[in-house]
């Protein structure tokens, strides 16, 4: 594992590992809790697997009843928790501690109700987002929500990331199509937020826990809204011979209103890389390729495309291609979607960033990821959601030497800077985990991450569920003068740091 | 950026009535309320002033003075705005880029005083009630994507920014949607905006039955024809629409589609016949009379003036018909809204006892109502919100990370938050 601080491993928790495994063994199926180090293994990492680190037990619950007993248990013995979907987080919000007890969700697996007068689907948080869609498919239904990894990764990890994806420009991110879920608080309280009508009572607890990255409740069970399936969907290949034509025709296709289902754009280096590995047809001699699509009624999309190829070639586009099938369609898909494993073939690691930027600052950017890339001498390749200003480097190393593991880290966090300097955000929809942790005083100032703090304890007030993710580590933040420490007392001496 | 600690004060704070104008003077005026903890009632426009308890505050907070649009960048679909700019300002300007705010802020200024006044975006935010878009759009919250403001210490807090996707830390500008002042004083707002449609059109079905009315919007919203409004007005509100192209004046079910003109057209079309509506069954409003007829829908136009009471009710679609025939008393004049989910209903009469069913029956159908107007006397001792134990215990709690001494708007909600 590399230098990130986590917090202060409690010795005395450690040393009553075999009560506390015996204890949980009491409360849910023996079978159930898993310690020794050959079953640990497959949860020391999640999809930042740049970090490892053995978590103290396993514990998979099968009952939401379980899972309050669990948390009140731990909150009662002062354990700390880190709750765990899938394990597909690209930001490290599951990483375990060495400490902690690993809440492994995976036996909620199943599709609950599919309510199609409501239309929407109840479902435990462990099914898979890809699961909900196949369940709904054949009644010309979907859920809107298609992170990257939506064959594996979980509904419940999609709510405690905000998940989005390609289609979130037209449809939203989960926040947006989430009804409610069922959640417990590290106190063992059961509560719902929401249900399946479109409002709920009261402060929006719904939207407070999306994308609060496990730290405030374990979600027990989730209700997202689906949406008709449209009647077709068309997409076009387009090339550009610079960054700059790109992004203008990405603005002004948003400016004559027309809103894409997606919006993609990438790089020379990752067109080349992804056409050779899956041989998609992309044009490799532009320095940025596009693929737009758009859903709809027939008439509908007809004029959007006839509009889009209007607006591209005004701005130089080099080549145009409009998909003419279903199969079509998804082979312009099939580069974009193979990005990481083209880029795997590139380099032994990479590392993909996350930043969100406005959108008409993409020349600007991509071309600051240029300077950077021969700084660091690294190589990086982009991807972006270019409709909703959401930029995806990926940055390639070689994980072995430290010193090139260190270098993208570095790389990456100046890319997150830049965006945030630009006017954008340091995670578009991965979120902070650890992996941008400290970068957070980069976004916000000491008096804005108090106040989330204060929400924190408010809800979870030993700040024993999932620790040290999202909120610097105070020491860390305070050594590099972003937190004001004054005689070496801070201003809010009663809230813990973690 | 920080706020200094120790400005000069330039205000008069003997005063009752704050109405500043720079975000300095609020943090000044919150800070200077918190220390001696003193109750603040947050306003605006006074269009949704009265939804809410009545509560006791020393001072008020006015924010008509903080006004004006920031930066709006209609490329980057978004507008920045200070708290207390009227949405009409905000409206204009967007239409000038042929932009919208899709989630059509409710105007209460008919329901309360007779003529339109829909408030400021502040106001908009607090309250977070969207028009008869939300189904297809989303909420108010949904359209939020940053905000900077003042909490009940006097600090300035920010979340989100403006750029759409945003997952950096909590969200908080979900919670303060929706929370009607009660946990921070809004200062500035980032509001996502979208191009309005080429054009629009409604399908008018004559028909005076809810069963009818909700099979028809059900069928539609399941449709792919992806309508965009979804309402029933029954018998005794037909007479409220007078349009060239409104043949019958009895109770109908209006459903929106929108988009570019081609497109419209088959839509429209093509509901129709899944509908299986027959020739003098319906009649099609063109894009003017569409705008007439939502804009009248989202300003409650059909209640005007009410000397009654009115109660706003949200419930799953399935739930939609058996909480009306429940609710059904001779002095009930309703009409639905979101494609069946929004209920607003008047009563003549309201007492503890029909409002402690109505409570019990939307609870029973997995929804909650929120009284939105009631008669005075019977204004102080109703909930006018509804909320459950576990839920009441986590808001204190939130409520105390912002406002510790409780300042803002206290028991404007509920009692004790």
């Amino acid at each position: 594992m590399s230098s990130l601080q986590m917090p202060k491993v409690d010795s005395l928790i450690l040393s009553k590992k075999d009560k506390i495994v015996s204890d949980i063994g009491r409360i849910i199926n023996p079978k159930n809790v898993l310690s020794h180090p050959d079953e640990l293994r497959p949860f020391e990492t999640d999809g930042l697997t740049a970090y490892r680190q053995m978590p103290m037990v396993v514990v998979m619950p099968e009952t939401v009843k379980e899972v309050s007993s669990i948390l009140k248990y731990c909150n009662d013995n002062k354990v700390k928790v880190v709750p765990r979907g899938a394990g597909t987080g690209l930001s490290g919000g599951s990483l375990p501690l060495e400490d902690c007890v690993l809440m492994a969700m995976g036996k909620f697996n199943k599709i609950l109700e599919i309510d199609y007068e409501n239309r929407c689907v109840v479902t435990q948080p462990c099914v898979t987002n890809l699961a909900i869609t196949h369940a709904v498919q054949d009644k010309g239904f979907y859920y809107a929500p298609d992170p990257s990894s939506q064959i594996a990764c979980s509904i419940g990890g999609n709510v405690a990331e905000n998940s989005g994806g390609v289609h979130s420009l037209k449809y939203g991110a989960t926040t947006n199509n989430l009804l409610g879920i069922e959640v417990v608080l590290m106190d063992g309280t059961i509560t719902k937020f929401g249900g399946k009508a479109m409002d709920s009572e009261g402060y929006d607890f719904l939207g407070l826990m999306t994308g609060s990255e496990g730290l405030l409740g374990v979600i027990t069970e989730v209700t997202v809204k689906i949406l008709k399936s449209p009647e077709i969907v068309k997409a076009a290949l387009i090339g550009f011979p610079t960054i700059e034509d790109a992004g203008n025709c990405v603005a002004e296709i948003i400016a004559e209103g027309c809103i894409p289902a997606g919006m993609e754009i990438m790089d020379k280096a990752l067109t080349k890389a992804t056409n050779d590995y899956s041989k998609a047809g992309y044009p490799t001699d532009a320095e940025a390729m596009m693929i737009v699509e758009f859903d709809g009624t027939e008439h509908e999309v007809e004029a959007y495309i006839k509009k889009a190829k209007q607006i591209a070639e005004k701005n130089n586009s080099s080549s145009l291609k409009v998909s003419k099938s279903h199969e079509e369609r998804l082979k312009f898909w099939a580069g974009r979607k193979a990005a990481f494993p083209a880029c795997g073939v590139l380099a032994p690691d990479y590392m993909c960033m996350d930043g969100s930027i406005p959108r008409g600052k993409l020349a600007e950017v991509l071309r600051e990821i240029t300077r950077l890339s021969k700084k660091y001498d690294l190589p990086v390749a982009n991807a972006f959601h270019a409709g909703d200003g959401n930029l995806h480097p990926l940055i390639m190393f070689d994980a072995n030497d430290k010193n090139s593991l260190k270098k993208c880290e570095d790389f990456g966090a100046d890319i997150l800077k830049y965006c945030v300097k630009v006017g954008g955000a340091l995670t578009g929809e991965h979120g902070v985990g650890i992996e941008k942790r400290e970068l957070m005083c980069e976004a916000f100032n000491d008096k804005d991450i108090q106040q989330q703090l204060t929400i924190k304890v408010a809800l979870d007030p030993n700040s024993l569920l999932n620790p040290g993710k999202v909120y610097p580590i105070l020491r860390k933040c305070a050594e590099e003068g972003r937190v004001h420490v004054h005689g070496g007392k801070t201003k809010f001496p009663d809230i813990p740091r973690f | 950026m920080e706020e200094k600690q120790n400005f000069q004060t330039s205000l008069d704070f003997n005063q009752n009535i704050f109405k500043p104008s720079t975000r300095k003077e609020i943090v000044e005026i919150v800070k200077n309320c918190y220390k001696k903890s003193i109750p603040l009632e947050i306003s605006g426009l006074q269009s949704k002033n009265k939804i809410g308890r009545n509560f006791q505050a020393e001072k008020t907070l006015d924010l008509s003075n903080y006004k004006g649009i920031i930066d709006y960048k209609p490329e980057e679909l978004y507008i920045k705005v200070k708290a207390g700019t009227p949405i009409s300002e905000i409206e204009e300007a967007l239409k000038k880029n042929n932009q919208q705010l899709a989630f059509e802020p409710n105007d209460f200024g008919y329901l309360f005083s007779g003529e339109s006044n829909s408030g400021s975006i502040g106001g908009v935010v607090a309250c977070n009630f969207a028009g008869s878009r939300r189904f297809k759009v989303g909420s108010v919250r949904d359209h939020l994507l940053g905000f900077q403001g003042v909490n009940g210490k006097g600090e300035t807090i920010k979340s989100g920014g403006t750029v759409v996707k945003n997952v950096t830390g909590y969200d908080l500008c979900k919670i303060l949607s929706g929370s009607f002042g009660t946990l921070t004083v809004l200062t500035e707002i980032s509001i996502k905006v979208l191009p309005k449609p080429e054009t629009s059109k409604t399908l008018i079905i004559k028909n005076p039955h809810i069963k009818k009315a909700l099979d028809y919007l059900g069928r539609s919203l399941s449709s792919s024809t992806d309508p965009s409004g979804g309402v029933f007005y029954p018998d005794y509100f037909g007479k409220n629409f007078i349009l060239n192209d409104l043949t019958h004046d009895g109770g109908l079910t209006g459903i929106r589609v929108e988009g570019p003109m081609n497109s419209v057209d088959q839509r429209i079309n093509r509901l129709s016949k899944e509908l299986a509506l027959i020739d003098n069954e319906f009649s099609v409003l063109d894009s003017v009379q569409t705008e007439i007829f939502w804009n009248k829908t989202k300003n409650l136009e059909v209640f005007k003036n009410l000397k009654s009471n009115l109660i706003r009710v949200v419930v799953p679609i399935s739930e939609t018909l058996q909480v009306i025939q429940k609710l059904k008393k001779d002095d009930l004049n309703y009409f639905i809204d979101w494609g069946g989910s929004l209920i607003w209903m008047a009563f003549d009469q309201l007492n503890s006892k029909i409002l402690s069913e109505i409570k019990e029956i939307t609870k029973n159908h997995q929804g909650y109502y929120t009284l939105i107007k009631i008669e005075d006397d019977f204004k102080a001792s109703a909930d006018i919100f509804t909320i459950d134990p576990i839920k009441y215990k986590i808001s204190e709690k939130i409520k105390k990370s912002f406002d510790p001494k409780r300042i803002f708007n206290p028991g404007k909600m509920y009692t004790g938050i």
